[in-house]
């Protein structure tokens, strides 16, 4: 439980990439085959498998392909001149969902080596513990004498080098905490496996009658397999967040003596001209040199509308370009972009977190010197009462044994290794450690309006009032152009069965709209300023016909699913709901009025949030923050948990506690729910060890404890606490 | 009981040629796709000649 999971602020695909790209890079400069990989979110059987694995090995140039279906992703290695691309089109044409992953930065996760040594130490436990346990069987069935010394002898044979190999994690994180001065539960552990090798040796060589190899070795074994379990939940969870990242591929386009190359963004330098296409994301700060188009900011600031983009103006990385192509001249790169120095600065104010203590740090902090005092007393008591060294530590090492931290050691992971595996199922990816505890706490929920409550994909509002002439010119402009409101404006006039009218010499003008001619005169969809229109809150487009005031389309933004479930649903449950927005006034009013909430704040700077959260929890609110863009990153940080959904920012997703990972909202009260049923079965397990204890510990004290009971008592606990954790539903 | 000296190393070496098998299997990530491996079982494609 003390291991760490703090992924580096890497953020964007500028920046994230880096390190990886420059792996990459390396790798193609030592002439190496390429490793391409790519998501398969649908396969799901094992034609697919076959299909999938046929198609890419018959590829001429490809070495191997294999598909993994637990992960839904296909590795391949083929020659150098291979794309992804290739492989993509490959995949797609047998009507399969593929995108291309960075294999640069899925390489971190492929062995999980960590994993696999506790895998292994955990099996050389389990093995030794069943031998041991078949001998001590047979001792407490009634071996004595030279039988039971033998069985005894071979049992310190296997016991020995088994401890010492298996053993290893507890004794480094004791060794650890004792250097700092501190305990923690490992050293309670520490000692009574010590001890009771120690002990049990003395006593074989003394033939005894009690030796307690199979109790060490039992405890080893149930916590080691509490740690994997820990360990496996939160792997799974790193490879998924992982995956998330790795689909933004750090590529850009540079323009080179007028020739378009393709390179990793890594490569790009301050000076180089690069390509961005519409649709793509800056991936370095700049300047516009040629071209114009509109930009969407929503990530970077939460304002919905998009600015306009002409030559010589600064654009930043993170920012999406959309209408037109532009090139842009870059004058920051990698590290320096402002984009990379805010994520940076959210690294610093993470706070939120590392105020909170866990549940099993807490118990740990009253356990581990209570049962160093008791079995001290066990001992200095028993030797001032018999003046025998051998009876007093024998008793000492049975108070530590019984009072094994193999019930607590179990009580946290099998809980949250059940919990996070249900919230995934319903696509919640739990990131941090400690995040399902905190999730339990939350009475105050604020969220963030474009990208998170919305779906950032506008929806036309007043077609209703328009004439029928209107919307099908209004039709015709829009159907050529790939701007996010003409898309609206198609796919609103479509689905209402309108039909374009007739138009001739349609041009889009990037950054301004489109114009066309129409019964001999000059139409006109765009901009409030092209068009002559008068300037709305409202997100709007202006459609001029000659003569006559424009005609404005306003739109507003669509809700994502299950928006309003998860609000209605977190207020039924008792929650304060905020909402607190980048965009304007109005556009927020509007949003707050449509879901029914009461308190909202527009306009908000990205520190505004973050002070507005900040002093919601000195009034002691423990405050879900749900956002996604580069504006909510402080507020993420500085919220007592957060959330944000898989399209958010990779700086965003790193900085909050939880990822959404389909599009829908609904899952966020229920995972309130889950988290609360979650601490109730850790409390719950926590009383049932203490119950335990409190049973045990004084026939250890007495020293009326024998190895048979010790085995007993520890096994039935750790059982009971395993199986508690199941019931989580 | 002079049965035990063959008993307890004859029970010894069975499980630790479990224990080997088991490590041989880790390195070699057998349990990297557990979903696809059993699935792949029921496919016929590698039944006449093994994988190459």
């Amino acid at each position: 439980m003390s291991g760490n999971m703090r992924p580096t602020p890497s953020a964007c695909p500028a920046c994230a990439a880096a390190p990886s790209a420059e792996r990459l890079a390396q790798e193609a400069a030592a002439h190496m085959p390429a490793q391409i990989a790519l998501s398969l979110p649908t396969i799901h059987c094992s034609a697919c498998i076959s299909k999938v694995e046929k198609a890419l090995n018959g590829y001429p140039g490809v070495k191997s392909a294999r598909v993994n279906l637990t992960l839904k992703r296909a590795s391949i290695e083929a020659d150098s001149d291979i794309t992804a691309g290739d492989m993509k089109e490959v995949v797609e044409h047998l009507g399969y969902e593929a995108h291309e992953l960075d294999p640069g930065t899925l390489n971190a996760t492929a062995n999980d080596r960590a994993g696999r040594e506790l895998l292994m130490r955990l099996a050389v436990a389990g093995f030794a513990s069943m031998n041991v346990m078949l001998l001590s069987v047979s001792v407490w069935s009634g071996a004595t004498d030279a039988t039971r010394d033998l069985f005894h002898w071979v049992s310190a044979a296997i016991a020995l080098p088994t401890i010492a190999f298996s053993g290893q994690p507890f004794f480094r994180n004791a060794w650890a905490a004792l250097s700092n001065r501190q305990l923690n539960m490992d050293v309670p552990i520490t000692l009574a496996i010590v001890l009771a090798v120690v002990t049990s040796l003395w006593e074989t060589a003394l033939s005894g009658a009690h030796a307690y190899f199979d109790a060490a070795l039992a405890l080893t074994f149930f916590l080691l397999a509490g740690r994997y379990l820990d360990h496996r939940t939160r792997s799974i969870a790193r490879s998924a967040a992982e995956e998330l990242t790795a689909l933004e591929v750090p590529r850009a386009i540079r323009l080179h003596d007028g020739e378009e190359e393709t390179v990793n963004i890594a490569e790009l330098a301050v000076g180089d001209l690069v390509l961005v296409r519409p649709g793509g994301r800056m991936p370095v700060d700049g300047e516009i040199v040629a071209g114009t188009s509109e930009i969407d900011r929503s990530l970077l600031t939460g304002e919905t509308l998009p600015v306009f983009a002409g030559e010589g103006q600064g654009v930043s990385a993170g920012e999406v370009n959309l209408t037109g192509p532009l090139t842009i001249r870059a004058s920051a790169v990698g590290a320096d972009t402002s984009l990379h120095r805010m994520a940076d600065l959210v690294a610093i104010a993470e706070s939120g977190r590392s105020r909170y203590t866990s549940l099993a740090d807490k118990a740990a902090k009253l356990y581990a010197p209570g049962v160093h005092i008791l079995s001290a007393l066990a001992f200095v008591g028993w030797y001032l009462y018999t003046f025998d060294m051998r009876t007093a530590l024998n008793i000492a090492a049975a108070v530590l044994i019984i009072t094994c931290p193999c019930a607590l050691g179990l009580a946290v992971p099998a809980v949250t290794t059940a919990a996070s595996g249900r919230l995934f199922r319903r696509g919640m990816l739990i990131k941090h450690e400690t995040a399902l505890e905190r999730l339990a706490q939350v009475d105050t929920v604020v969220f963030d309006k474009t990208g998170t409550l919305t779906a950032g994909t506008p929806e036309l509002t007043n077609m209703g009032e328009m004439p029928r002439r209107d919307i099908e010119l209004a039709l015709a402009l829009a159907e050529g152009s790939s701007h996010p409101l003409a898309q609206a404006i198609t796919r609103a006039a479509r689905e209402a069965g309108f039909a374009p009218a007739r138009v001739s010499d349609v041009t889009e003008m990037p950054g301004f709209g489109t114009k066309a001619m129409h019964e001999g005169q000059e139409v006109r969809l765009g901009r409030a300023s092209w068009t002559g229109g008068q300037g709305l809150a409202e997100t709007a487009t202006f459609l001029s016909r000659g003569a006559g005031a424009p005609k404005a389309f306003i739109f507003a933004d669509r809700l994502r699913e299950g928006a309003a479930e998860a609000v209605d649903s977190l207020k039924q449950a008792g929650k304060t709901v905020y909402l607190m927005s980048g965009d304007t006034t109005p556009a927020v009013e509007a949003l707050a009025g449509r879901l029914g909430i009461e308190r909202w704040m527009a306009e908000a700077l990205p520190a505004d949030k973050a002070e507005r959260i900040e002093a919601m929890s000195a009034e002691g609110a423990k405050v879900l923050m749900v956002g996604d863009g580069l504006n909510d990153t402080a507020a993420l940080a500085a919220a007592h948990v957060s959330i944000s959904p898989a399209s958010a920012l990779d700086a965003a997703r790193v900085a909050s506690d939880i990822v959404l990972l389909g599009g829908d909202l609904s899952p966020i009260a229920a995972a309130c729910d889950t988290a609360r049923s979650a601490i109730r079965r850790i409390r719950e397990n926590f009383n049932i060890a203490t119950v335990y204890n409190v049973v045990a510990v004084p026939l250890a004290i007495a020293g009326f404890a024998t190895p048979l009971i010790a085995a007993l008592a520890m096994s039935a606990s750790s059982i009971t606490v395993s199986l508690n954790a199941l019931r989580l539903r | 009981m002079t049965i035990l000296a063959y008993l307890i190393p004859i029970s010894l070496f069975l499980g630790g040629l479990g224990l080997a098998f088991f490590v041989y299997t880790v390195k070699t990530n057998q349990y990297d796709d557990p979903e696809g491996d059993s699935r792949r079982i029921l496919s016929d494609e590698y039944d006449d000649h093994p994988k190459p």
